[in-house]
């Protein structure tokens, strides 16, 4: 067993058992884990195939981006394992027949004589990030293009659905930073000027203090 | 010497010694990169709190061995002996891992950073690619931690750091793209030598052909998204003592929090060292005449490290909310526009990158 063929197996245990253990991990927060585990073991065996584009953009997007975002939704789920797990013999049948039905599938698949053909060849010189750049934005420009503008509808279909009118619809908490680092010291202080008013009448020196009191509170809360 | 190593090896282990034989050289490699990098970031805590003291008109630590010198080493001890304490209900396996998955990352990303031409562990196609993909991971380790420590304001911290890192990856990956247009590879040894030549690298000037000039916005929205994606003052809501005591390390003690510190610590040399390298020209000489060196990268880490220090001391801590504004609504429009401006310089006859 030469040393390529011992990462390989090395790896392959990895993600066989990783991803079991998505699907019996009692912890949903462990089985995103796991999911990540197996993510970043299938991009080491792509690595091994020499796609090394595929492989990096697999940990960048799939790792660095979509699974952060789907641990930070499982994390913040409280989630009552009894009440998932109820049912589980009801629906095994059904579940167990969708399995059975993707396993046949992918048989017929890798027992078709295309992938019996197609054994790793090496690409030549270039580096297969250079050659995958050069065909994206030459003959698949198009189909490229109209996936990205697959995606920027997706965007816009997210923001649509949480948009509530923005900084004007009422209830908005939305401030404006530019407003705030503008503000000058007249838009938040008002000093009143009052003349001096003493009461004439044989007034309790209490009550002079009081309204003394009230009138620098004002300037100061204004 | 490497002849009778690879005598003896073969005496012993047969036909498998080569594949050995990579492996222990890899490692041998591995580590002498590693222990100057873990010495480097002991000596960078040294310097930020003498930085810091100065700027502020203290001392710094001066009481450890002459000048200050060995304190970095007595807080590593002091750590080191420092119990591990496990909060109660915590999800312990998660709790030790979270802080091995922010140092991984930020140690596997040096084995694509060269240092000279010839000076690199695994020199790549897509070196810059891999340093994406994989610094992209680090933020599982401060996401983990907070959960894992069952605390409200470790998760919060948590919550924050996710936001944060994830918007402020955009800007940096948009920023990188403008310098693979111009540099044409993905190669980090490749973009060095080509900010090499140029106009001014002709007439002796070499430092006004580097990247920074003509890319100048990048190389601020770049190196302003590496101190957000470190989590480092001003963007350091993560863990703002002042709202969330310390964020996702407040349960951390001991060797575990020491490991946070780490993971921080090289993730602001890496992005120094990434920045000398895609802006500043890597280890080429600043003026014709002066020989190519792996100091000269050192020298310029070490001014972009200042930076950091410079800003914790002297800006106050961003609002959450002003971070996710610059975030999203100044760096990434910035960078898209910029994008579009460099590619239609490159298209025009004033191209200056040929």
């Amino acid at each position: 067993m030469d040393f390529e063929a011992f990462i390989f197996f090395f790896l392959a245990t990895i993600l066989v058992v990783a991803s079991l253990r998505v699907i019996t991990a009692r912890n949903p927060v462990h089985a995103v884990l796991y999911l990540i585990l197996a993510f970043f073991t299938a991009a080491g065996v792509w690595l091994l195939l020499e796609a090394e584009f595929l492989a990096l953009v697999l940990v960048m997007v799939y790792i660095g981006a979509v699974m952060v975002l789907f641990l930070f939704v499982v994390m913040m789920l409280d989630l009552d394992l009894d009440q998932v797990r109820q049912g589980f013999w009801r629906y095994m049948p059904l579940g167990a027949l969708i399995g059975f039905i993707i396993v046949l599938e992918m048989g017929a698949i890798f027992t078709h004589r295309i992938f019996q053909e197609s054994a790793v060849v090496p690409m030549p010189g270039e580096s297969n990030t250079r050659m995958l750049g050069a065909i994206l934005s030459t003959d698949f420009a198009y189909p490229f293009e109209l996936a990205a503008v697959l995606l920027l509808v997706a965007i816009v279909a997210a923001v649509a659905l949480t948009y509530r009118g923005g900084r004007t619809h009422s209830g908005s908490r939305a401030i404006n930073p530019a407003e705030q680092v503008r503000v000058q010291a007249a838009d938040r202080l008002r000093i009143v000027k009052m003349p001096v008013t003493r009461e004439e009448s044989e007034g309790v020196e209490g009550e002079e203090a009081g309204t003394e009191g009230e009138q620098t509170g004002e300037t100061k809360a204004c | 010497m490497e002849e009778t190593i690879a005598q003896f090896g073969t005496q012993w282990f047969g036909a498998a010694w080569p594949s050995l034989w990579l492996v222990i050289w890899t490692l041998v490699k591995i580590v002498a990169i590693v222990a100057p990098l873990l010495l480097a970031v002991a000596y960078l805590t040294y310097f930020e709190r003498k930085v810091i003291g100065f700027m502020q008109v203290r001392m710094g630590p001066n009481r450890v061995g002459p000048l200050g010198l060995l304190q970095p080493i007595a807080d590593g001890l002091k750590l080191l002996f420092k119990e591990i304490i496990f909060p109660s209900w915590a999800d312990k396996k998660v709790f030790v891992i979270a802080p091995m998955l922010a140092f991984a990352p930020a140690l596997a990303v040096w084995a694509v950073v060269p240092f000279n031409d010839a000076l690199v562990l695994a020199n790549i196609d897509a070196s810059l690619l891999y340093i994406l993909a994989i610094s992209s991971m680090s933020v599982y380790g401060v996401v983990l931690a907070g959960w894992s420590s069952n605390s409200k304001y470790a998760f919060l911290g948590a919550m924050r750091a996710a936001a944060q890192i994830v918007s402020y990856e955009i800007a940096m990956g948009f920023a990188l793209i403008v310098v693979l247009m111009i540099s044409g590879s993905l190669n980090l040894t490749d973009i060095v030598h080509a900010q090499q030549k140029g106009w001014f690298a002709d007439r002796g000037l070499a430092f006004l052909s580097w990247n920074w000039l003509p890319l100048l916005p990048l190389f601020v929205v770049y190196f302003v998204s590496g101190v957000a994606e470190t989590n480092r003052a001003p963007f350091d809501v993560a863990e703002g003592e002042s709202e969330i005591v310390a964020g996702f390390h407040v349960d951390y003690s001991g060797m575990a929090f020491a490991v946070f510190f780490l993971a921080e610590y090289t993730e602001m040399i890496l992005v120094a060292v990434l920045t000398s390298l895609l802006f500043l020209g890597g280890w080429s000489a600043p003026f014709g005449g002066l020989p190519d060196s792996a100091w000269w990268l050192v020298g310029k880490t070490c001014f972009m490290l200042f930076f950091f220090l410079w800003f914790r001391a002297t800006f106050p801590r961003y609002r959450y909310d002003h971070i996710m504004r610059l975030g999203w609504k100044v760096f990434i429009p910035l960078t898209v526009v910029w994008i579009f401006v460099v590619g239609i310089w490159m298209l025009s006859p004033w191209n200056i990158w040929k």
